[in-house]
C-alpha cells in the first residue's frame, strides 16, 4: 500500500522505510518554533532540564508576535524570557520589533520553511507551512520544551483525508473562501487527527499565498496538519527564498485515503464565518449584519497579495462612519512594499489605519479589542466566543475583498454590492 | 490513582480561547490562570467547582488554539479529570504532557447529569458514577502514553532518557 505525502515525511524523519496509519513513531525534527506567549513556559521547561544547549540553535525559532510591540509590563517580561534565553543559546532566528512579523508570514520569508521538512511549533497555526510541501503541525510548550533538548518527538500517523477543487473561481472567492467552505462542509472536528491533503487544477492555479491561507485553517477544521504537493510555484517561491537544500515528496497513486471530497468551485461564492465558529459559513452576499471594526491582516490572510486586494477594493472610497478599519500587514517586508507600492495612502485615504505586524486583535490581545455587543469582519481564522475581546462580541470571518466592502457599506457584503 | 467530585456538564466544542480568554495569557503563572479556568464557558464556574471536581463534556473538548495554558489552568484550578466525548488533537497531547488526567467516554460524558458524584480508577479505567448507579469502561492509552502519565508528564520521561 503506497503512503500520502505526510507520511512519506514522518518516515523519512524517523528513519524507516514506510509507516501505516495508527503507528507511533520518534521522529527528527528541522525546525521547533514557539512565540511570546508559548515559548516561555517551553523555556523554563526545558531550563528545569539542566543540559547545557538546545539540540541545534539554527533549528529552534523564537517569534515574538502576539503580544508585541510590548502589550504592557507582563507582556514584555515575557518577551525578555526569549530575547535573553536566544542570546545565551546562540539562537538566531530571534527577532525583536523592527524585524519581527508574524511567525507564519515571517518563516516562509526567511526561506525557513521548505518541502519535506518536519516542522513543530507552538502555535496551532504551525500548520500553514503544509502549503509548501512540510509536515508541520502545531503542538504546547512541554513538546516544545522536549524538541528543543533532543531534537525529536513522538507522532501517531495520521489517516489522511482528500480535498479536490475543481472548476472556475469566481470574482472575488480566494484561497480564504476554499477553506471556509471545506470547514463549514466537514465541520470544526470533521478532519480531527487526520492530515488535510488540498489538491485538484484549482490548487495548482493557487498562488503560494493563497496556499498558506488555506493551510492555515487546517486546524480549524481538527486537522492533525495541512499539505499541498510542491510544484513549479513552490519551487519558485521556495528558490527566491533560499538556497538551502530541500525534498519534494508526493502522495503515491494508492495512497489510502479516509476520505476523499471533491468541490465544484464555480458554486462557491465569496463566504463569512458567523459566530462562534468557523463552520458556521454563509455567503456573505446580502448578509446585513451591520459591523463595528474591520480587521485586514493576521498569519492567515495578512500578506502583500491580501493587501492589494482590499486596496483595490477601497481605492477611492471611505470606511463607513461607524466603522473602524484596522489593516495590519504581517511582516515588515509586507508593510514595507504595502506602502511602497502606494496601498497605504488608499487605507489611509478611505479613514483606515495601518498598524505594525502583529497578531495584535486576532486572539484579542491588543491593537483593536471589542467591547460588549460589537461586531468584527475579520481575515483571521477564529471566531469563538470572546476572540477579540468582550465575551458578548461578535467576530466574522471573512476573505480580505469582503472585508474592505464590508468596511465601506458599515455591513457584511459582498465586493460587488458597492457602488 | 482514583479521583472523586462532583461532575460539572459541558457541551460540544469548548475552545481553548473559553477555558483561558486570551486577555490572560500574558503570564505563564498555574495560580493566577486557575483563577480564570473555564471563564468564557461560565464565569461562575471557579466560584461553584470544589477541589476533585470533574468536567464532563460534549465533542471536541479543547479545540482552538495550542495554548498549553488551557490545561494548566485545568490542573491548578485542582479539577481531577476531564472526561469528554472526544478531544481537540492539541488538547489531548498537551494534558498528557502535563500530567492533567482526561478520559475520552462518550457513553460516559452523554449518560452524567451536572451534579452526579462521579469516581474514576485511572489504572482500571473505569468511570463510576455513584449517584446513577451506572460503571463505564473507558479505552485504555497505548503503552507509550501510560508511560508519559505515569513518569509524570513529558518533561520527566525527557529527563530519565537523559540520564
Amino acid at each position: 500500500m503506497g503512503m500520502t505525502i505526510s507520511q512519506k515525511i514522518l518516515a523519512a524523519h524517523a528513519d524507516r522505510d514506510e509507516v501505516t496509519a495508527g503507528d507511533l513513531i520518534e521522529a527528527r525534527v528541522d525546525l521547533v518554533l514557539g512565540n511570546d506567549i508559548t515559548a516561555p513556559i517551553a523555556i523554563k521547561e526545558f531550563t528545569d532540564l539542566n543540559i547545557k544547549s538546545v539540540f541545534d540553535p539554527e533549528k529552534v525559532a523564537l517569534i515574538p508576535d502576539h503580544f508585541t510591540p510590548n502589550k504592557d509590563i507582563k507582556s514584555a517580561e515575557q518577551v525578555k524570557i526569549l530575547r535573553e534565553f536566544s542570546k545565551a543559546q546562540g539562537i538566531k532566528h530571534f527577532y525583536d520589533v523592527g524585524r519581527v512579523g508574524v511567525e507564519h508570514a515571517l518563516l516562509p520569508e526567511l526561506g525557513l520553511t521548505r518541502p519535506g521538512m518536519l516542522i513543530i511549533g507552538a502555535d496551532s497555526h504551525t500548520c500553514t507551512y503544509g502549503a509548501m510541501g512540510a509536515f508541520s503541525t502545531g503542538v504546547g510548550s512541554t513538546d516544545m520544551a522536549a524538541a528543543m533538548a533532543v531534537g525529536k518527538t513522538w507522532f501517531k500517523v495520521p489517516e489522511a483525508m482528500k480535498f479536490i477543487y475543481e472548476g472556475n473561481l469566481r470574482p472575488y472567492v480566494s484561497g480564504k473562501d476554499l477553506i471556509l467552505h471545506t470547514i463549514g462542509d466537514i465541520g470544526v472536528d470533521g478532519a480531527l487527527y487526520r492530515s488535510m491533503e488540498f489538491t485538484g487544477t484549482v490548487i495548482s492555479n493557487l498562488s503560494i499565498e493563497g496556499r498558506m491561507t488555506m493551510a492555515n485553517m487546517a486546524i480549524e477544521a481538527g486537522g492533525k496538519n495541512g499539505i499541498i504537493e510542491p510544484d513549479d510555484i513552490t519551487l519558485e517561491y521556495i528558490r527566491s527564498r533560499s538556497r538551502e537544500e530541500f525534498t519534494v515528496y508526493s502522495s503515491d497513486k494508492d495512497a489510502e485515503y479516509a476520505d476523499v471530497r471533491e468541490y465544484d468551485v464555480s458554486k462557491i461564492e465569496p463566504l463569512v464565518a458567523y459566530p462562534h465558529l468557523p463552520e458556521n459559513v454563509r455567503p456573505a452576499r446580502e448578509s446585513g449584519v451591520k459591523i463595528d471594526q474591520v480587521v485586514i491582516g493576521s498569519c492567515t490572510n495578512g500578506r502583500i497579495e491580501d493587501l492589494r486586494v482590499a486596496a483595490e477594493v477601497l481605492r477611492g472610497r471611505k470606511v463607513h462612519a461607524d466603522v473602524r478599519l484596522l489593516v495590519i500587514p504581517a511582516t515588515q517586508e509586507i508593510y514595507r512594499k504595502a506602502m511602497d507600492e502606494g496601498l497605504f495612502d488608499v487605507f489611509l485615504e478611505a479613514e483606515g489605519i495601518v498598524s505594525a505586524p502583529t497578531c495584535g486583535p486576532c486572539l484579542g490581545g491588543h491593537m483593536g479589542i471589542l467591547a460588549e455587543g460589537e461586531k468584527c469582519v475579520a481575515t483571521t481564522n477564529r471566531n469563538f466566543v470572546g476572540r477579540m475581546g468582550h465575551p458578548k462580541s461578535e467576530v466574522y470571518l471573512s476573505n480580505p475583498a469582503v472585508a474592505a466592502a464590508s468596511a465601506v457599506m458599515g455591513k457584511i457584503c459582498h465586493p460587488d454590492e458597492l457602488k | 490513582m482514583k479521583a472523586h467530585g462532583k461532575a460539572w456538564k459541558f457541551g460540544n466544542d469548548i475552545n481553548t480561547d473559553e477555558i483561558v480568554p486570551a486577555r490572560y495569557l500574558n503570564t505563564s503563572d498555574p495560580d493566577e490562570l486557575a483563577k480564570h479556568c473555564m471563564e468564557d464557558a461560565d464565569d461562575k464556574f471557579m466560584e461553584k467547582m470544589a477541589p476533585g471536581d470533574i468536567i464532563v463534556a460534549g465533542s471536541n473538548f479543547g479545540c482552538g488554539s495550542s495554548r498549553e495554558h488551557a490545561p494548566i489552568a485545568i490542573k491548578a484550578a485542582k479539577v481531577s479529570c476531564v472526561i469528554a466525548d472526544s478531544f481537540a488533537r492539541i488538547f489531548f497531547r498537551n494534558s498528557i504532557n502535563i500530567g492533567l488526567p482526561i478520559i475520552e467516554s462518550p457513553e460516559a460524558a452523554a449518560e452524567i447529569n451536572e451534579g452526579d458524584e462521579i469516581e474514576i480508577d485511572f489504572d482500571s479505567g473505569t468511570i463510576e458514577n455513584k449517584t446513577s448507579g451506572k460503571t463505564y469502561q473507558a479505552k485504555p492509552f497505548p503503552p507509550f502514553m501510560q508511560d508519559i502519565i505515569k513518569k509524570g508528564g513529558l518533561m520527566n520521561k525527557v529527563r530519565s532518557e537523559l540520564s
